[in-house]
């Protein structure tokens, strides 16, 4: 991507990740139900140590959103063992960096460290899956804290605000709609109590993935992980993840978001879309294929070609499709119009587009090249085994198995055109859609 | 608590055990120099495991070399690049590129112009090729010229209504006047409206010139290889570039806030004054007492007591700038506006306080077993490799730096970090840039 553009990319959704499996992977299950993956590379001494928990933000009780990720915030707050901000400053300590992320779907930490540093890690963060401490004075302040943050992220950018509207639009029931840092006046009013019995429920040895990549062998991490995680005890019944589903879609919604701190105005379509299923995963792969197909690269996608060389009505598109996730997600499109070109013209421009190609059908050409950049990314892929691993966290927390991780690249490759376009087909349809104009206040979208 | 029954003490006395007996692991890579049949020099970090290579090419200079009133150009050059080459136009280089799965990235910064690429093993000869046809032979075509321009048009637009990027602006304006630092690379809506194909050109006899080249490669290539790779991408360049470096920016801030009024619920500070250079004999120091102070890595003086203590903010941080032309030593913070004031106040009693009383022994070990447990952990991979090999040799750093860098962090005294701490923090130089409405500080003086 240009430099120049780095601004507008933000405005994309997150990119479909590069395919995994680039590096075999060692697995088993310790005796309490934690899975357990290992991931060689031996080029240097380090190591990367996750977590997964099976559980974020839409798993959430109603009334409570941000929760699990305030908890992730509170994991830095101490054990029996450790005082409050003492697991990270023993991860630097060792020259380490720590720190943990929250999506709809899981909850995951990580250190990077000095390969020898291993145990260390293990045994702070099978300390602190069960035994953690928060005093009410740590909650009050975290509260604040994670106000500053949704102040930054989300208060503070017209587009994070818009994005949030529209998720909201997006989902009629499911709880993707709710962001994952929580609404602000729901943030303000989580307790310790409720962080607690999150934690007490879903923080434990048969909910969680352990993976382990880098410098390391398979038989040591698996000592070390009976030694350090085998003991923790399980959470008995375990409820299934079952969060309330979408009904029928029926009906095509618009959102149109003004706001003086928007310079560009903007279009965004998204469309509910089939996710990853174990040992079902094609569908996904014909969504993922097609996102590459319209807009993977400004100069050779379809909409690129159409919109930004052809007509000249944009000068900025992307598609963007991640499959990796529990329940039915969503296909992105953006669209930024060139100047003069009012959002109207730019929507119908888009439109026509996507019902030109889905007249036209996919040139071969493009479709080979697609293919050859999907082989290579398994080739520069092993390049970064941190970015594998959370590709293989990512996956087995929403319910894929390693055998389906593997097999990703291969299904990938064998998709074909046809395929492609008949999964477009049943994708565009707007009643099952939402579109957003996002424009500066005084400009009312022309 | 089943398995850790014993006490904290415990695990401390292991951290210890880890920190004194194992020493962190030593950077291991192993860096020849290169020097190509035609005379041009790189370093290679030879790793064959995995069939592709990262090479990195930097020139020294950069957006800074701007023409007066073309402020833009260098940005907009850089990004036309990969738009259209020898017989190529834009889509058609775009295609040859895919077809190869090779990735190219070139961009300016302030100080280096760089390009980023990475290509396979399998079809290297032909990757190559086209690189160099994007460097040589850039078309700076009308139409791709026009569609570039808008893009970039359109970030600079952008950037006005962004509470960051207006305090970057307005701080640089103020800290280095008329100097390019002092404006945005990117240019302005202006500046770079007027641009034009001649711009273009002379934007890139300002940019390249053999003399100013830096290269290094990681990755499954040989020494020979990357001779050869060398002469066939490189020697073709004007021996120099057609102007002469930058002129040293001269710091111009005076102590004090400048407030910029823009309406958003949570203000954006940065805050600093002069810095250090790269090449000053106290960098080393300089460098722990911001990670103690200010960085990410540890759990910093100002996170403690800004975020833990009191949950005014989600971030503060601070860095060293050693820029080419002017240094600065400056720090970023975000706090609702009701809680700026309160954000500001305590960052001026901390920069007085590490001016006045240094660092404690403990907290200097701290720093050093992070940064030299730390320090091996960048060579990771091909392309950081690459661009760490890059990077040491644009700053003067000898190959066997990798090897005694953590020697010369062990090496520095409680003296020296607390003499450095009273030359380098200067709590009666600090100038504050807030944008938003913060409560309790000065009325806003400037339009964003």
């Amino acid at each position: 991507m240009r430099p120049a553009l780095a601004l507008l990319t933000a405005l994309a959704l997150l990119l479909s990740g590069s395919p995994a499996a680039a590096v075999p992977a060692t697995t088993f299950t310790l005796d309490n139900g934690m899975e357990v993956v290992v991931l060689e590379d031996h080029r240097a001494p380090v190591v990367v140590h996750m977590v997964w928990y099976r559980v974020g933000a839409a798993d959430e009780p109603p009334g409570k959103s941000g929760v699990a990720h305030f908890l992730e915030h509170l994991l830095f707050k101490g054990t029996d063992d450790l005082g409050p901000g003492e697991f990270s400053r023993i991860v630097a300590r060792n020259g380490g960096s720590d720190n943990a992320f929250t999506s709809w779907d899981y909850t995951a930490y990580f250190q990077r460290v000095a390969a020898d540093r291993l145990e260390l890690m293990m045994r702070m963060e099978a300390d602190r899956m069960r035994d953690l401490r928060m005093s009410e004075e740590d909650v009050a302040t975290e509260r604040q804290v994670i106000l500053e943050e949704r102040g930054q992220r989300v208060d503070s950018q017209p587009n994070a605000l818009f994005r949030e509207q529209r998720g909201a639009a997006q989902f009629l029931n499911h709880p993707y709609g709710i962001p994952v840092i929580g609404w602000r006046h729901e943030m303000e009013r989580l307790e310790r109590e409720d962080a607690y019995a999150f934690y007490r429920r879903y923080y434990a040895p048969n909910n969680a993935i352990l993976i382990v990549a880098g410098d390391v062998r398979p038989q040591e991490v698996r000592a070390l992980a009976e030694r350090y995680y085998g003991p923790l005890e399980p959470t008995p019944d375990l409820p299934p993840r079952i969060r309330p589903q979408e009904p029928p879609q029926l009906v095509e919604r618009r959102l149109t978001f003004a706001d003086p701190r928007i310079a560009q105005p903007y279009i965004t379509r998204s469309y509910i879309a089939p996710e990853r299923d174990s040992g079902d995963q094609r569908a996904a792969a014909r969504l993922t294929l097609l996102a590459e197909v319209l807009g993977g690269d400004g100069a050779t996608s379809m909409l690129g070609r159409k919109l930004l060389f052809e007509e000249k009505k944009a000068i900025f598109v992307s598609a963007s499709y991640d499959g990796t996730a529990v329940d039915d997600t969503t296909f992105g499109l953006v669209m930024v119009p060139a100047a003069g070109v009012s959002l109207q013209e730019a929507e119908a421009a888009l439109d026509r587009a996507l019902a030109e190609f889905l007249e036209e059908g996919i040139e071969p050409e493009q479709f080979a090249r697609i293919r050859m950049q999907l082989r290579a990314a398994r080739i520069y892929g092993r390049d970064n085994i941190g970015t594998l691993a959370r590709e293989y966290g990512a996956g087995l927390a929403t319910g894929l198995t390693v055998a389906d991780i593997e097999a990703w690249p291969d299904i990938l490759q064998e998709v074909s055109a046809e395929e492609v376009l008949a999964a477009a087909r049943e994708l565009f349809d707007r009643d099952r859609a939402v579109t957003g104009w996002g424009m500066p206040a005084e400009e009312g979208g022309q | 608590m089943m398995q850790i029954a014993a006490p904290i003490v415990r695990v401390l006395a292991l951290c210890a055990l880890f920190a004194s007996a194992a020493l962190p692991a030593r950077a291991q890579v192993a860096v020849q120099e290169v020097v190509s049949p035609g005379g041009i020099r790189a370093w290679l970090a030879e790793e064959h495991s995995i069939p592709f290579t990262a090479l990195e090419i930097r020139f020294r200079g950069g957006a800074a070399l701007d023409a007066p009133e073309r402020r833009g150009a260098i940005n907009l050059m850089m990004a036309l690049l990969e738009e259209g080459a020898g017989p190529l136009d834009a889509r058609a280089f775009a295609e040859a590129r895919e077809e190869l799965a090779a990735s190219f990235a070139f961009e300016a910064s302030d100080d280096v112009a760089r390009i980023s690429a990475r290509f396979l093993s399998e079809n290297r000869d032909e990757s190559v090729a086209l690189l160099k046809l994007a460097m040589m032979e850039p078309r700076f075509d009308r139409d791709a010229l026009e569609r570039v321009r808008a893009q970039v048009l359109a970030v600079i637009r952008s950037e006005e209504t962004d509470p960051g990027a207006i305090a970057g602006r307005v701080f640089d304006r103020l800290a280095w006047g008329e100097h390019p630092y002092g404006s945005s690379r990117n240019g302005t809506v202006e500046s770079v409206s007027a641009l034009g194909q001649a711009d273009m050109r002379d934007a890139w006899a300002r940019v390249f010139g053999r003399d100013r080249l830096y290269v290094a490669a990681a990755g499954d290539i040989t020494a020979e290889e990357l001779g050869l790779l060398l002469d066939e991408l490189l020697l073709d360049l004007p021996e120099s570039a057609s102007v002469p470096p930058a002129p040293e920016a001269g710091y111009r801030l005076e102590p004090g806030v400048t407030v910029v009024g823009f309406d958003t619920p949570q203000a954006v500070a940065l805050f600093g004054h002069e810095g250090i250079a790269r090449d000053d004999p106290d960098y080393i120091p300089a460098y722990i007492l911001n990670e103690v102070f200010g960085g990410r890595g540890l759990q910093s003086r100002l996170t403690r007591e800004l975020r833990e203590r009191r949950g005014l903010t989600y971030g503060v941080s601070t860095f060293l700038l050693p820029m080419e032309y002017g240094r600065l030593v400056m720090g970023q913070v975000r706090s609702d506006n009701s809680r700026m004031a309160e954000s500001v106040a305590l960052i001026r009693r901390e920069w007085a306080r590490i001016a006045g009383e240094g660092l404690t022994g403990a907290e200097l070990e701290e720093a050093k077993t992070y940064l030299t447990g730390a320090y091996p952990l960048r060579f990771d991979g091909n392309a950081p490799i690459a661009r760490i090999l890059v990077g040491m040799q644009m700053i003067g750093l000898p190959r066997d730096y990798i090897r005694n860098r953590n020697d010369m962090v062990r090496a520095v005294t409680l003296e020296d970090v607390n003499r450095v701490a009273r030359r380098l923090y200067q709590p009666d130089k600090l100038h504050f840039v807030v944008v938003g409405r913060p409560d309790g500080l000065p009325q806003p003086e400037q339009k964003p």
